[in-house]
Formats: C-alpha cells, sequence, structure tokens
C-alpha cells in the first residue's frame, strides 16, 4: 500500500476514465487497509480509489507500476479479489496513505462484485499501454526501472499470453491425437481379424503349414500383441525372439545365480535384467517365455514353478535332491528353523528359503510345527 | 487322388503373406501416429487409458512383449515394464513390515517418490496395469478390493473369501477384534479366530494384547502412520507375541 500517491482523483488531458466499481475494499497485502469501503477507478493511466464518504480521501498507482495481477476467487464469506502485484516505489515519491508496507502487493476487495468486469477492463488497459502513447501535460509518476518494469510487465503479459495459447494448442493436439488415434485402432482390428482367419486356417489343415511358417505366424502376433488363438505349441511358445532371449539369460544369469544358492524369483530375474538393460525392456512374459525354452535349448537353467504358484530361475546343476538333503543337514545342525532363519543362512530370500524347506517337508525329510509364532520345520524323525 | 495346393493349407500360407505385407503397412502408420503423439502417451495419463481402453477392445495387448510395435514405437513398453520394476522394489522393501499386502494409495505414493520430481507423473490407473502384468511371473501378484480402492498383495499368501472379508472390514479402523467379526458378519468365534491366526502366520496381521478391552488385531498394510516411523525385521518379530 506504501505505492499509492495522494491524488485529487482528477483525471488529467488525455486520461480517460475506462471503469469504476463501488463497493470496493483495498487489502495492504493480505491485511485490510485501515480504509473504509470506496470507489475504484480505472483510468487509461492509473489505477485511483476514492473513499465513498470522504472525498478529500483520495488516492492512486500509476498502472506502469503494475507488474501483473490475478484474480482471487470468493469464497464463504469472502468477497472475490483481484490481487495487483508492484514494483517497489522510488525513494523519492511523493506522499501517499501508507509510508511503508511490508508487501508488495494489495488487493481490491469487491463487496458489491463487478470484479469480472474491472478485471477485464485491467486487462485490457495493460495490454493496450495506453498510458505509454498518450503523454499527460502533468506527467504522471511511473515505477521506479520503469523501462525494465515496462519490459517485465510486457514479459509477464506476455507469458500469460503464451500460457493461454499453449493450452488451447494442447486441447486442439489432444483432440487430434484421440481422432488419429481412432483411425489407428480401426487398422489394428483389420489386423487382428485377419490373423483369426489365418488361426483358424491353421486349425483346421494343421498338416500343411510348415514350423517355420508357424513361428513366422506367431512373430506377427507378437509384433501386433495379438492373444495366440492356435493353442497347440511347437517348442514352448518361442518364437526366434524368445529364442534368443533365452540364450542372453543363459549368460546373464549365471553368476547372480551362483550368488544366490542357485535359485532366483522371476521377478528377481525380471529387475536385475531390466535394471541391467535400461531401455527396450522385457514385459513380463517376455521373460516367462523365454524361460519356457531353456530346456528345448539346452541351457543350464530351468524355470519351475512351486506348488504355491511362485516361479523361480534354478541352474540346471544345482539337482533337488542335492537341495533337499543340505536343507536336512541345515535343519538338524540347528535343531530347528524357521524360513526366516534359513534364509539368513544361505543368503537367501525368504521366499525362496521357505519354498526349499516346503519341497523337503514334501519329500519327507521335514516336519512343520505350525504356530501363530510362525512356521518352523524340524527333521522328519517318524 | 490327392489334391494339393488347394485347400486349407494353402490358403494359410496365401494369408500369412498377406498378413506379413498388412503388417508392414501398419508399422507404417503406427510410425506415423508415433511421431506426432507419442509424447501424448507418455505425459497424458488419460490419454493412455483411452489407447489401452481401445486395445482391449479389438483384442490387442499393447504390453504383452517388448517386441511388440506399440512398445517399439509408441515406448508403451517401456513405461509400464519399469513400473514393474519399482512396484517390486517397493512391494520387496516394505513386505517386512506389512507382509506383503500394501493399499494401493501407499504404493502408488511410494513409487511417485521413488521416481524422482523429473520423472513422468503415473496415475494409479497405470500401476494396475503395470500388476496386472506382472501376474504372468507367478508370486502372487494380486488386487484386493477394499473400501472403494485396493489393496495389492504381492507374496503367494493364500487369501480366500473369509480374509478378504476380514480385511476389509479391518479397513476403516486400521485392525479389527474378534468380537467386531462375530457381530458384523455374524461368524462364530472359531471361524473368525481361524482366518486371524492365518493373517498373523503370514505377517499380514499384528495382534496387539495391550489395547484397553479385546486383543485387536492391526492391519500394517492399512495404517501409513507407520511410514513416519520405519520398523526393523526384527522389531516387527517381536510384536506378534
Amino acid at each position: 500500500m506504501d505505492r499509492f500517491l495522494w491524488s485529487s482523483g482528477l483525471l488529467e488531458m488525455n486520461e480517460t476514465l475506462v471503469i469504476q466499481q463501488r463497493g470496493v475494499r483495498l487489502y495492504d497485502g493480505d491485511e485490510k487497509a485501515k480504509l473504509d469501503v470506496g470507489v475504484v477507478l480505472l483510468s487509461t493511466h492509473r489505477l485511483i480509489w476514492r473513499d465513498l464518504k470522504n472525498h478529500e480521501c483520495c488516492m492512486a498507482i500509476p498502472l506502469s507500476q503494475i507488474i501483473f495481477f490475478e484474480e482471487q476467487a470468493a469464497g464463504i464469506g469472502k468477497s472475490a479479489k483481484i490481487v495487483i502485484h508492484l514494483h517497489p516505489a522510488s525513494p523519492n515519491k511523493d506522499p501517499g496513505p501508507y509510508q511503508s508496507s511490508k508487501f508488495s502487493y494489495i488487493k481490491l476487495s469487491f463487496k458489491e462484485h463487478g470484479q469480472i468486469e474491472f478485471y477485464r477492463r485491467l486487462s485490457e488497459e495493460m495490454t493496450q499501454k495506453r498510458w505509454e502513447r498518450t503523454p499527460v501535460s502533468q506527467p504522471i509518476p511511473t515505477g521506479t526501472g520503469s523501462q525494465a518494469g515496462r519490459t517485465r510487465a510486457v514479459g509477464i503479459v506476455g507469458i500469460e499470453r503464451k500460457l493461454e495459447e499453449k493450452r488451447k494448442e494442447m486441447d486442439k493436439n489432444i483432440s487430434e491425437a484421440f481422432e488419429d488415434l481412432s483411425k489407428l485402432m480401426e487398422k489394428a482390428k483389420e489386423m487382428v481379424e485377419l490373423s483369426r482367419s489365418i488361426a483358424s486356417k491353421i486349425k483346421e489343415k494343421q498338416g500343411d503349414i510348415t514350423e517355420d511358417e508357424t513361428i513366422r505366424f506367431k512373430s506377427y502376433l507378437l509384433s501386433m500383441g495379438i492373444a495366440n488363438p492356435v493353442t497347440r505349441e511347437t517348442h514352448g511358445s518361442g518364437t526366434h525372439y524368445h529364442m534368443q532371449l533365452a540364450r542372453q539369460l543363459g549368460d546373464m544369469l549365471l553368476a547372480p545365480l551362483e550368488e544366490r544358492g542357485g535359485m532366483m524369483a522371476l521377478t528377481e530375474v525380471y529387475c536385475l535384467v531390466n535394471r541391467a538393460r535400461g531401455m527396450e525392456l522385457l514385459s513380463p512374459e517376455d521373460l516367462v517365455n523365454a524361460c519356457k525354452v531353456f530346456e528345448s535349448l539346452k541351457l543350464p537353467l530351468r524355470l519351475r514353478v512351486f506348488d504355491s504358484g511362485v516361479m523361480v530361475v534354478q541352474l540346471q546343476s544345482h539337482s533337488e535332491e542335492e537341495m533337499i538333503a543340505s536343507a536336512l543337514d541345515n535343519v538338524s545342525e540347528k535343531g530347528s528353523l524357521t524360513s526366516e532363519e534359513f534364509a539368513k543362512l544361505l543368503g537367501l530370500s525368504v521366499l525362496l528359503a521357505k519354498e526349499r524347506l516346503l519341497l523337503a517337508e514334501k519329500m519327507g525329510h521335514l516336519c512343520r510345527d505350525d504356530s501363530v509364532e510362525g512356521l518352523r520345520f524340524y527333521p522328519n524323525l517318524f | 487322388m490327392h489334391r494339393r495346393g488347394v485347400g486349407a493349407g494353402a490358403i494359410a500360407k496365401k494369408k500369412l503373406a498377406e498378413m506379413s505385407k498388412q503388417l508392414e503397412t501398419f508399422k507404417t502408420h503406427l510410425e506415423e501416429f508415433a511421431s506426432k503423439h507419442k509424447q501424448e502417451i507418455r505425459k497424458n495419463s488419460q490419454f493412455r487409458v483411452q489407447f489401452q481402453e481401445m486395445c482391449a477392445t479389438i483384442g490387442v495387448d499393447p504390453l504383452a512383449s517388448g517386441k511388440g510395435f506399440w512398445s517399439e514405437m509408441l515406448g508403451v513398453g517401456d513405461f509400464y515394464y519399469e513400473l514393474g520394476v519399482q512396484i517390486i522394489e517397493v512391494c520387496l522393501a516394505l513386505k517386512h513390515r506389512n507382509g506383503g499386502l500394501i493399499t494401493l494409495d501407499e504404493l502408488h505414493q511410494r513409487v511417485l517418490k521413488g521416481r524422482g520430481k523429473f520423472a513422468q507423473d503415473v496415475s494409479q490407473d497405470d500401476l494396475v496395469r503395470a500388476i496386472k502384468k506382472l501376474k504372468a511371473m507367478g508370486n502372487g501378484f494380486g488386487m484386493i478390493p477394499v473400501g472403494g480402492s485396493y489393496l495389492v498383495q504381492s507374496v503367494p499368501a493364500e487369501l480366500n473369501m473369509d480374509h478378504t472379508v476380514v480385511l476389509q472390514l479391518a479397513e476403516k479402523k486400521g485392525y479389527v477384534t474378534v468380537s467386531e467379526i462375530k457381530e458384523s458378519l455374524k461368524w462364530e468365534t472359531e471361524r473368525a479366530g481361524h482366518v486371524l491366526d492365518h493373517l498373523l502366520k503370514e505377517g499380514l496381521a499384528w495382534l496387539d494384547t495391550q489395547a484397553s478391552g479385546e486383543s485387536q488385531y492391526w492391519l500394517p498394510a492399512l495404517f501409513s502412520e507407520l511410514s513416519s516411523q520405519d520398523v526393523t525385521p526384527e522389531e516387527a518379530n517381536q510384536m506378534v507375541p
């Protein structure tokens, strides 16, 4: 509020009144100014406020002092406001109602409405900047660093305009995108229908299609993301892509598997592989399908599904019997073990430790003690 | 006489050739689409939802394979597969505390945090789709409807209807008592006890015997105040008597 100057409120030559509005209270920053409700007037050059009852009390701010302004919506018990941010006052400014203020913005509170129209007119004046073009007889003080201020004000209003344009552009882009998407989907649909008719032909006359062609068909389906309608599998679910993947995994997983006791949950493998790749990541299905062809490619890894549904990749060299025998050893040595304890012992994840113990139990080597305190395994002495 | 060249086999061969050609054409269309709108998919979650639903309608799964056109050209694949990795990692990190059950909200928050402020926004719909894909790898990824949203399960703990219904009951306060179960669900004590025991064993519930009145069974998945004080696995073990 320290930017205001006392004013007579009389308009200068070449200064025109644009709009005025009653019922406006001024705010110094967020605090009500020590003034009553009055009238706010917008001219081509200034923002003027006058007390309704006491016409002597009249003050003004040059429009050039405005950096930018924004609307503040009405709330419960609160009128709509326009918040106006201002350049700092120049040190030799003429006196006004406030000597100093900790705020660099004021608010106009529209107690009798009118804010929408006022905002619109203010926007117009701030865009047109008629005060620059029409000199007045009495030079109206401008804000400090007015040159820079002017460009800054242009900058901000300019930015706002650009944002609005960008918003409109974005809306247009999105509707265009949706349109293009629909057209694309139409074409994709044709592909799906074609693949279905091929699949039914293959089913009918299975003998007449070569292995190679079936693989080709599968890779087409893979490209389009169409589920394989031919339930008959050749080798696993493999396309050349999956076979290639399986070989890569065969190389990549040997060391990690050794470190982890010969077994890794598939989700662990997924994270490991994709983190290493960084891009062109594998889908979960890619991974599963690749693992399914380990055996047919004679790679030293196997995909294994436990009764619980947990899927793991394990080293072929780690035979089942060995794992169970060593599990029994561990348990016997300690007397009994829970999954957590076993996991810690072997450096396995708790999940896989549990699976191994369950397996040993299934084979009759261990028996369980199941209580609320947890699941504990003992050597089976029965 | 055996007629060759005619019959379903030959027709299939011809159609295969046709499909190969059409695929090339489609690829071009997709490339064109990608060059104009690839950004839209990455930035706009609403657009992704539309895209996924349209694919589902025509019978196409754009996330089936990283080798698919959709993934390669639109980059949808990497977006969701990476999200899958992040989901797995979050669930793994919290498993010692919540037993492998987490609300979709908490998962969402933590994934967003992990992605950092410069990463693209992900919506809950994105998470749900990524989780659906993770199911292919076994390991019990699933979603349980609870209180208007979901609990995400990341362990193969068997949860049947009884367990689910008790989880839903506990959702309001984060805990449940035997009396509450008996009153709301009209079960006998034994059935309630059975279900609660199972949840305790699976590490999904903790027992508070010092609560005033009746013992309370707390579900760490359902309350996020705990997230401010992280409980170590040792502490977690101590809380179950």
